[in-house]
């Protein structure tokens, strides 16, 4: 008996050893070797063809780009591993897997500080088989030294999105909707017959985790754009004014007051409870991105009765502004694999935007692609941001690209903005300036100190 | 003599074959600690974004280290959280222990339910306590990280929740590891229940004490999990023209630290290697303080 206890204990210490060794990322949500089943051989390419490892940045993304993978693998013969990190954990993720002598091919850099920690494994793409199917080149990232470093692969909006069939029910259209007085007047006014109505103007504004990053990163854009737009200012600055902080704080008062939610509970107000409320139709108005238009329209929604409309913060001239884009979303190459491996992982892009099933599933996942082959999206939000454009108005860029040490800076600006919320006296507010300005500055230091 | 032979013959090749049996063992040791220790400690002198490229910079991280305000205050975070924690876990594992070794109802029961709690993984609990935290709060119109007091006491009645259970069992051990006719000596001379603990018991669990206590002062000191899932490090302020968040304790910090950007990757490292002499430090000091008191039985 007591020999096969043995015997059994020394299997299962070496069936834990083999675990351990066996080389797959910790914090992914999806790690499918797309032509092998599970760690250890993954050499089954064929002679002569690199690899491809694609270290996905957007968890929404992954569904489309593993199946995308797999035909691509179909058709070429050309191994392609897809992994994608878990929510918030892609620097970390992106870290680790660099380190590996299987490191990503295809990796994303979100900004220009991310291009400061990896201009040195990001191929220079400039005048490249990718490079030449864009369509413009204003989303990408460039070096100090000019070289085309990360190629913008799709961009994103935000502003407010609006569900029109409530508004209408409330008597007031999108027409009335052109500048910070009229939205203003619009949600106090449904906010005042909330109870008749059924419905409240705006979804909660939310600063758990989940959900602050619409306001500490997205609304935060607002007086950041204005304060760029007037100073010239193209790369992040030592130091900012705060000038247009006080138009922050007038859209930030407008969306906790004319809520349903309790001021004092966003702290945990989550980002499910908000998107709930406007998806349920008991909200008029959600600050969110082109991103959420699939989500909103599979839980239900009409895409005819919904719209975007900007982000009024009460600026002169801003009944001329269209929504915020830009992106976060920009693909490099790494420098540091085979050239074998660069060139597997350039034919795998320029496969994505310009075969046709390919091209059509990025463009129903991400939205919109600026490449030469790829459709038009069939998502409202973009098309309402086409049409400012169209107009002549003008793009509010994502100057928030330009935090230092975002996820810091992001985070003293929650909690100087929870307990404003929780009590909203100037003296509180004063620390959310203090947030935003000093706080801007000693993470400038921090970063670049 | 039969059964005694019998046991020899199962365990002699088991001897035999000790080497083989300790391989694997030492192996992952040395793979999945001893290497990365030394190439940690290495890496704490060096610039690097990833390991591979590391160049040798000399002791700045280290300068850096030590002039953080994060990390100043992190330490004393940790280090307060630690005393509390400590005394808060021994003191209430112990009197658990104490009654539920004293013949009681449904004992055994209570022991089962007692050790629950550790059966949940740190991240989980932070999360579900943070709710039941901010759900009390919310009735008083405030919440769990408005202030640096909330966090800290919620992240030692979380974790004195989940350890008490733990160091319960080991508490029973010791007190059952007590032989009976000592205590039954101790009743015939006439020794109150207050004696009887303080003289016989107390000296007799001392092993139990020393390990508990061990293990609590790591525990501290190595918490991480249930401080991120439960504050996060929050709340996030500026004081002193520098940027601190209150409630974060040193391993959260070390991880943030990480994530600043490229440059902050060797601070990191160089203060994990300050966070493991602390820790090696006071755990050595704390053994041989408790040994000195171990009675022989």
């Amino acid at each position: 008996m007591k020999k096969l206890i043995a015997l059994l204990l020394a299997l299962v210490m070496v069936l834990g050893l083999a675990a351990c060794n066996s080389d797959t990322p910790a914090n992914t949500t999806a790690g499918t070797d797309n032509t092998t089943q599970g760690g250890g051989d993954e050499t089954t390419t064929p002679e002569g063809s690199g690899r491809v490892y694609y270290l996905n940045f957007k968890p929404e993304a992954d569904a489309a780009l593993q199946e995308l993978a797999k035909l691509y693998t179909e058709q070429t013969g050309v191994s392609v591993k897809v992994v994608t990190a878990a929510s918030g954990t892609y620097a970390d993720t992106l870290t680790a897997e660099m380190a590996k002598s299987e490191a990503p091919t295809i990796y994303n850099i979100g900004n220009l500080s991310g291009l400061k920690d990896w201009n040195d494994y990001a191929l220079d793409l400039t005048d490249s088989a990718i490079a030449q199917e864009l369509t413009t080149n204003d989303f990408n990232l460039y070096n100090e030294a000019g070289e085309l470093k990360a190629i913008g692969y799709c961009y994103e909006s935000f502003g407010i999105i609006v569900n029109t069939e409530l508004l209408e029910k409330a008597g007031h259209s999108l027409e009335e909707i052109k500048d910070f007085a009229s939205l203003k007047a619009v949600a106090e006014d449904i906010h005042a017959r909330s109870a008749e109505l059924g419905f409240d103007a705006f979804s909660a504004s939310g600063l758990d985790s989940s959900s602050s990053w619409r306001f500490s990163g997205h609304l935060a854009n607002m007086p950041l754009y204005y304060e760029f737009r007037d100073n010239d200012i193209t790369e992040q600055p030592a130091t900012i004014e705060g000038k247009y902080l006080d138009n922050f704080r007038a859209v930030w008062d407008l969306y906790i007051t004319n809520t349903a939610t309790d001021a004092k509970t966003l702290s945990t107000s989550t980002a499910d409870e908000s998107k709930a409320q406007f998806t349920e139709g008991k909200a008029v108005f959600y600050q969110n991105g082109t991103w959420e238009y699939a989500g909103l329209v599979e839980a239900g929604l009409a895409p005819e009765n919904l719209a975007m409309i900007p982000i009024y913060c009460g600026v002169d001239g801003e009944e001329n502004a269209g929504l915020c884009s830009g992106t976060e979303n920009c693909w490099a190459i790494n420098s540091q694999v085979s050239a074998e491996d660069q060139k597997a992982s350039m034919d795998f892009l320029v496969w994505l935007v310009t075969d046709e099933t390919a091209a059509q599933k990025m463009v129903d996942t991400l939205g919109a692609l600026p490449f030469k082959s790829v459709p038009e999206s069939s998502n409202v939000f973009l098309a309402d941001g086409s049409k400012m454009l169209a107009d002549g108005k003008y793009t509010v860029s994502w100057a928030f690209n330009h935090t230092p040490n975002v996820d810091s800076w992001r985070a003293t600006v929650v909690t100087a903005l929870t307990a404003y919320s929780a009590d909203p006296t100037d003296a509180n507010w004063q620390q959310v300036v203090s947030a935003f300005v000093d706080g801007w500055a000693i993470e400038y230091n921090v970063v670049n100190g | 003599m039969k059964a005694k032979t019998s046991v020899n013959l199962v365990q002699r090749p088991i001897r035999r074959c000790a080497p083989l049996f300790i391989l694997p063992t030492f192996l992952a040791f040395v793979i999945g600690f001893v290497w990365p220790f030394l190439q940690g400690i290495y890496l704490s002198f060096c610039k690097f974004n990833t390991p591979k490229d590391a160049v040798w910079d000399g002791i700045s991280n280290y300068t850096k280290a030590f002039t953080d305000p994060g990390f100043r205050n992190a330490f004393w975070n940790t280090a307060g959280f630690a005393v509390v924690s400590i005394i808060l876990i021994n003191v209430a594992a112990f009197l658990i222990a104490y009654a539920l070794t004293q013949k009681l109802r449904g004992a055994n029961l209570f022991r089962t339910v007692f050790f629950m709690p550790n059966l949940i993984g740190g991240v989980v609990l932070g999360y579900i306590w943070s709710l039941i935290f901010d759900g009390i709060l919310k009735n008083y119109g405030t919440y769990l990280t408005a202030n640096g007091t909330y966090g800290f006491w919620g992240l030692v009645i979380l974790v004195a929740w989940q350890q008490i259970g733990y160091m319960m069992i080991i508490y029973i051990a010791g007190i059952q590891a007590i032989p009976q006719d000592m205590l039954e000596a101790a009743k015939i001379d006439g020794a109150t229940g207050r004696q009887t603990l303080f003289q016989v018991v107390i000296p007799n669990v001392m092993p139990a004490i020393t390990t508990c206590t061990f293990l609590t002062l790591t525990n501290s000191f190595k918490m991480f999990d249930q401080n991120l899932a439960l504050t996060g490090g929050l709340p996030s302020v500026i004081q002193d023209g520098a940027k601190v968040n209150i409630t974060e304790l040193l391993a959260l910090n070390i991880y943030s630290t990480y994530n600043i950007n490229k440059n902050y990757h060797g601070v990191a490292q160089a203060k994990a290697v300050i966070f493991f002499l602390l820790v090696a430090v006071l755990a050595i000091a704390q053994q041989a303080a408790t040994r000195r008191k171990e009675v022989e039985q």
